[in-house]
């Protein structure tokens, strides 16, 4: 016998944490990724041409592209596969922050130009 | 009165975006801790919700706006290279802050600084719009994804105050000008 009582036949049914953890993650990610390909772009002649996407805004073009276009390819991905489930969220933030506290320290240029 | 089309740009993306988008922040930041708290002070009601649907959504087009002018419109004016032999640098204000040793800091670590953590503002806040949008109040339920939320948050006001720093202090030493002047109003007799 159940204790639980039937639920309303309206109730949606709770949301599940998987979409966030999917968003958070990709932010973390694509933060991440930015800060990579500025100092690559930064330390590398032919990254630098490579990223030059456009002539007047030089590599910033390209490496803000690639990263922002990266971003969203993984939050896509991420968010098709946990949108149903219910992800182990601790983790999850803590990579995400770890991943933008890198990011903001990565871009800082006398960290940057130890690379 | 007037101003160069340049610095009409310059004013557009510092002032128009990239302030509004620092002064709106403390307002999201209020709305996001209060709405979402796990036993809200009142009950609250759809339309609160909306209108903070709403009220970030615009700091996104803000945030995102702030960035595409930053990176296309006026940063090709920055870092415009001078033919050789040219004395006056006043319209290449990247160069005219590397041929002083008081003012190549601003470009070296202020505008190296400012052209990428920028990004990382419309990166995290489109992430905060995009959670509330999906949970809406039930954030309160979320206690680790709340947090989450309020931490990206403040990063991104972090972020678009470093960029915001350092865009004023570049312009204070080396001004983006140039361009057709637009005039505001005629001057008066003296």
């Amino acid at each position: 016998m159940s204790l639980c009582p039937p639920a309303a036949p309206n109730t949606p049914p709770p949301l599940t944490n998987g979409s966030g953890a999917a968003a958070i993650l990709s932010a973390g990610i694509g933060s991440f990724v930015l800060a990579v390909l500025a100092i690559a772009a930064d330390q590398a002649k032919a990254i630098e041409a490579a990223m030059n996407f456009s002539k007047p805004t030089g590599a910033l073009s390209g490496v803000t592209t690639v990263a922002l276009l990266f971003w969203l390819v993984v939050w896509g991905l991420l968010d098709l596969r946990w949108r149903k489930k219910t992800i182990a969220l601790k983790q999850t933030c803590i990579i995400a922050f770890v991943l933008l506290a890198l990011s903001f320290l990565l871009t800082f240029p006398p960290v940057a130009d130890l690379f | 009165m007037e101003i160069t089309t340049r610095g009409l740009w310059t004013l557009i993306h510092g002032m128009g975006f990239g302030a509004l988008y620092l002064l709106a922040f403390s307002g999201a930041s209020v709305e996001l801790y209060r709405l979402t708290s796990p036993s809200p002070p009142s009950p609250l009601t759809p339309n609160q919700t909306r209108f903070l649907n709403v009220y970030l959504a615009a700091m996104v087009v803000l945030a995102w706006a702030a960035v595409f002018t930053g990176a296309y419109v006026i940063y090709p004016w920055y870092r415009a290279v001078p033919s050789a032999g040219t004395v006056n640098l006043s319209l290449f204000p990247q160069h005219l802050l590397m041929a002083n040793p008081a003012t190549i800091g601003w470009h070296s670590l202020g505008m190296e600084w400012k052209e990428h953590v920028a990004w990382f503002a419309p990166i995290s806040i489109t992430m905060v719009a995009f959670v509330f949008r999906r949970y809406g109040r039930d954030l309160g339920n979320h206690a680790q994804l709340r947090a989450a939320v309020l931490v990206f948050a403040t990063a991104s006001f972090v972020a678009a105050g470093i960029a915001g720093f350092f865009g004023a202090m570049l312009n204070k030493n080396a001004p983006v000008q140039g361009g057709p002047a637009i005039q505001l109003t005629r001057g008066g007799e003296q």
